[in-house]
């Protein structure tokens, strides 16, 4: 019978309580009946198996009662529902959106088999962690690693691609045939690389993805085979890869084989590849990298690099995420996490304040024989289902917003632009709903069902008054308060930060520049006179274009690459400890600094004259001459840099944020653009065309387009911005980031204030008969308006000194993306200070009114 | 109370349970037990309500007013006091009157298809 009695729990309590005796009478009626050890087992089984349905139809039916109750009373409260499923919303949807962009970047599994063994292998030398590898140095580490099932080799490249629409410019990559068996992928028609591919006598061939077979192929089958002219050059289609398949970047549209000749693995600077390869089965991280350092110590002592150590680097590709990124997401994670439990707990308080308020229908509901279980479920089922509607709205305002927040989408991951909607987002939202909808719900349920039908029946409305449910929303409020201010002081500290980094000077002017890219094709422009000519014929278009200041090209414009850094070498200069011997190489035609507005310190500009038959010269930046000529005229001093050889200083101009504004760059060296002999160094033939206008400059784009095709008709133009946007461009993760927090802080600064007005006017509506008897004894105004304010000023002193204690903790953890704002910045603090108070004034503002106005008459005839 | 019911006609179909219990309580009142008893009597066996299936259906019954609950135990089962009775009311009478004529008309245009022996 026991275990009969333990099986109705299965019962909400409500139908036990009514019918479990009966049920109970009748089974042992039943029971009786049966003789015999099986046929007491039957009815065992049977009744047992019965049971679980039946208790989820009484469930169900209780439920369908509870829903169409709670329908009905909020639909004569919906001001009220509104407010509750939109603060709902905001706070799920908020929490689901920045949750789900994080777990995209930082956690979901990469999409390939077995992710986990993807290793990135690179070289470290001096403070470059990620430094790229030289076909040579390729070569040896794959010969010699036995850490991993494979081991392949890429780099981005782009190629001008001609089909039947305009020339266009197309990003891709160059891979060795081993890349896709890392990668363990398989095309979606025809074949992968293979080692015949990589020899130097075999036809070209190429692999597409699924968007170029699409778009630029007509997505038809018989593009296999086909040719496609890249820069000129046929290559015959071999593969299409499955849609969705990205890699290296979400950019790439191709991939081509390396052809590596005897040449190529001639010099050991010349380093150009990102390795990418697959951990045996058994083989750890660690033990990868040990072995590759061993390598690399090895390589070192047989082919001495001069002065600089060589050394190796093992990453997990999942890793590729730089700390920033890393941080902004986490940032914006806790932040919206804190606006969801500011959410919630305003909602705790609207529910909190409603059930006061509804006391005396749930006493008389009681009172009618309704038991406590009963009501505390009608009351979290009407919490839940708020929550639901909460949560559905919040779900669509995530998939709304998600793309807003692309920008925080890192290009090292070969990861899609934005996250897919899928189970683990609903899931995520789901379980923020439900903890939402029972954390707001069951407080307010208990308390409302704390006291006994009797008193609540008898005090009406007056009860509660300075008990433990005004202090539980109080402690609401106070926590409000803490976290809004906690969300005003890390947004204001990061939009100082980002204020300070964008007034950072980049070394040029920004405004007033029309930048364009037209990427010469090699081998057509492998020869320089043709290339010469194409320079010549655009520059002097532009030049005579009305309003036209300036203009000249370099091969890559500061802030759209960063690389290109290569070794510098002064006669009698030992190298420094932890300082590399390095410079940005750039090379430019004449005009160039004037075009960007780069300040020329010393000598001259670089000049047509500037020939392989003239002296080899270089102008360099204002702290190449601080790191290697100090104390010295650097005019007509000599350096060697790497393969340019022996170089002549002939002018010093001011430095640039090459890396972008954040970051520290190297010291720049200009190369005049004709100091290079045919089929020299054609990835940093200049391709940038930088354009000074008076007005807008984006009012000459289709000119320049014009005189492009005048100059070359194949000739594909690419990237028309301006200077401006690059800049901008370089901080907009960090603008998106800001952007996003603030709007939690202007968001968690109204759910405040919101929470205090309702606190007090609650306050305000059951103190109205005590205001009137002090009215009717004397009070004044003032006396009235005190006695309100006192309360909130307590309450948002509280919170702004526990909000203020928090934010200085949590911005000592975002020191490294203050940009030298310090963490108590006073201006930030003071500031965020005078908005909490005055939005607690601001919330109590209405209640106060209201108390004023209090009639004494009025509020004490109310009894 | 009786105009604050919907028309009988809005309670049908009626599910099976809800009928026999009905049946069993149309002509004297009868606590929990004895209808399961009364029900698989009528049906010679064939439908044994289970505790959860009869309790389910007597509380909707009692929300839709079909039945009421009563204490005046009749004077023969004086051995258990606390027995819960039910008696069907006016209400109650007349869906079971509207769902029998929906029955009989069902049985009627079956058997003008072939379906079933008796008259066409």
């Amino acid at each position: 019978m026991r275990l009969y009695r333990a099986l109705l729990h299965l019962f909400p309590a409500s139908f036990r309580i009514e019918y479990g005796e009966e049920m109970c009478r009748i089974f042992a009626r039943r029971r009786e009946a049966a003789s015999g050890p099986l046929r007491v087992t039957a009815l065992w089984l049977t009744t047992s198996f019965e049971m679980i349905p039946e208790a989820l139809q009484v469930h169900w039916d209780i439920l369908r009662q509870d829903l169409r109750y709670t329908a009905r009373t909020l639909g004569r409260s919906p001001g009220f529902a509104a407010t509750v499923v939109v603060v709902a919303a905001l706070g799920i949807g908020a929490s689901t959106a920045v949750v789900s962009i994080t777990d995209h970047v930082l956690v979901r599994a990469l999409p390939f088999p077995r992710p986990e063994e993807l290793v990135k292998v690179w070289q470290k030398r001096l403070e470059y962690t990620r430094f790229e590898l030289s076909p040579v140095a390729f070569r040896d580490w794959q010969r010699l690693s036995t850490s991993f099932s494979a081991m392949g080799a890429y780099t981005p490249m782009a190629a001008n691609m001609v089909s039947s629409a305009e020339p266009a410019r197309v990003d891709g990559t160059r891979v060795t045939a081993e890349i896709f068996h890392v990668l363990g992928v398989q095309p979606l028609a025809g074949r992968l690389f293979t080692a015949d591919d990589e020899r130097e006598s075999a036809s070209a061939t190429l692999i597409i993805s699924h968007r170029l077979w699409q778009t630029a192929l007509g997505g038809d089958r018989g593009a296999l085979g086909q040719k496609v002219l890249l820069d000129g050059e046929p290559f015959v289609v071999i593969g299409i890869m499955p849609r969705g398949f990205i890699f290296p970047n979400r950019d790439a549209q191709f991939w081509q084989p390396f052809r590596f000749g005897p040449r190529d693995y001639q010099d050991r600077n010349n380093n150009y590849l990102a390795a990418l390869a697959r951990l045996k089965p058994g083989v750890s991280l660690p033990a990868a990298r040990t072995e590759m350092l061993l390598i690399a110590a090895q390589l070192d002592r047989q082919f001495p690099n001069g002065d600089e150590g060589n050394s190796a680097n093992v990453v997990l590709l999942r890793d590729e995420v730089s700390a920033q990124t890393r941080m902004l997401l986490n940032v914006l994670s806790a932040a919206a996490l804190c606006l969801l439990l500011i959410a919630c707990s305003n909602l705790a308080n609207l529910l909190l304040a409603r059930a006061l308020a509804r006391r005396k229908e749930w006493a008389v509901r009681a009172a009618l024989g309704a038991g406590r279980e009963r009501l505390l479920r009608q009351m979290l089922t009407e919490s839940l289902m708020l929550a639901l509607l909460g949560g559905a709205l919040g779900v669509l305002l995530a998939v709304w917003a998600a793309p807003l927040l692309v920008r925080l989408v890192p290009h090292t991951l070969p990861i899609a632009e934005l996250p897919p909607l899928d189970v683990r987002l609903l899931l995520f939202a789901g379980s923020v709903t439900l903890v939402t909808g029972l954390g707001f719900g069951v407080l307010p349920a208990l308390r409302a069902c704390g006291g006994t039908v009797a008193t609540n029946l008898h005090h009406g409305d007056r009860g509660g008054l300075g008990g433990r449910k005004q202090r539980l929303r109080s402690v609401l409020v106070v926590a409000e308060v803490a976290a809004c201010m906690l969300l005003l002081v890390s947004s204001g500290l990061l939009i100082r930060a980002l204020w300070r980094i964008q007034e950072t000077d980049p070394g040029f002017r920004r405004e007033g520049v029309l930048t364009l890219r037209t990427a010469l094709p090699w081998p057509k422009y492998a020869r320089t006179a043709p290339r010469f000519q194409f320079y010549n014929r655009v520059l002097e278009g532009a030049q005579s274009l009305p309003g036209v200041t300036g203009a000249a090209y370099i091969s890559y414009l500061p802030m759209t690459m960063r690389g290109g850094i290569w070794g510098v070498k002064v006669a009698g200069r030992a190298p420094r400890p932890n300082e590399s011997e390095n410079a940005s190489v750039r090379f430019v035609t004449p005009g160039f600094f004037a075009a960007l507005g780069i300040p020329r310190k010393q000598g001259r500009d670089v000049a047509e004259s500037d020939t392989m038959q003239s002296l080899q010269i270089a102008v360099v930046s204002e702290s190449f001459v601080r790191r290697y000529f100090p104390d010295k005229d650097p005019l007509g001093q000599v350096f060697e840099f790497s393969f340019l050889r022996m170089r002549t200083i002939a002018g010093v101009v001011g430095d640039v944020r090459v890396r972008g504004m954040e970051r520290d760059s190297e010291p720049q060296v200009y190369i005049p653009y004709r100091q290079v002999q045919d089929g020299w160094f054609t990835f940093y033939a200049p391709k940038d065309l930088v354009v000074r206008t008076a007005g807008d400059p984006m009012r000459h784009a289709p000119a320049l387009r014009q005189i492009i095709r005048s100059a070359d008709p194949e000739q594909p133009v690419s990237d028309v911005r301006l200077l401006a946007d690059i800049v901008d461009a370089d901080t907009a993760p960090r603008a998106v980031q800001v952007r996003v927090l603030g709007a939690f802080a202007a968001l968690a600064f109204l759910l405040a204030g919101i929470g205090i007005h309702g606190l007090l006017s609650f306050t305000v509506s059951q103190r109205t008969q005590e205001i009137g008897v002090r009215v009717a004894l004397g009070a004044q105004p003032r006396d009235i308006l005190g006695l309100v304010l006192r309360e909130s000023l307590v309450l948002g002193a509280l919170g702004v000194t526990l909000g203020a204690a928090l934010a200085y903790a949590a911005a000592r953890a975002l020191v490294s993306l203050l940009a030298g704002i310090t963490p108590s910045d006073p201006l930030t603090f003071s500031a965020a200070i005078a908005l909490a108070l005055a939005m607690t004034l601001a919330g109590s503002l209405l209640p106060a009114i209201r108390a004023l106005r209090v009639d004494p008459s009025t509020a004490m005839r109310i009894e | 109370m009786a105009d604050q019911h919907p028309g009988p006609e809005a309670l049908l179909p009626l599910p099976a349970a809800a009928f026999h219990i009905l049946l069993a309580v149309a002509d004297e009142d009868r606590h929990g037990y004895a209808i399961i008893q009364d029900v698989a009597a009528r049906t010679g066996g064939a439908l044994k309500l289970s505790a959860g299936t009869l309790y389910r259906s007597i509380q909707r019954m009692l929300e839709q007013g079909l039945l009421v609950e009563t204490r005046q135990r009749p004077a023969r089962e004086e051995d258990d006091e606390r027995r819960r009775y039910y008696r069907i009311t006016a209400y109650g009478a007349a869906v079971a009157r509207a769902e029998t004529r929906r029955l009989a008309q069902l049985v009627r245009l079956a058997r003008q298809r072939g379906f079933a022996p008796g008259r066409a």
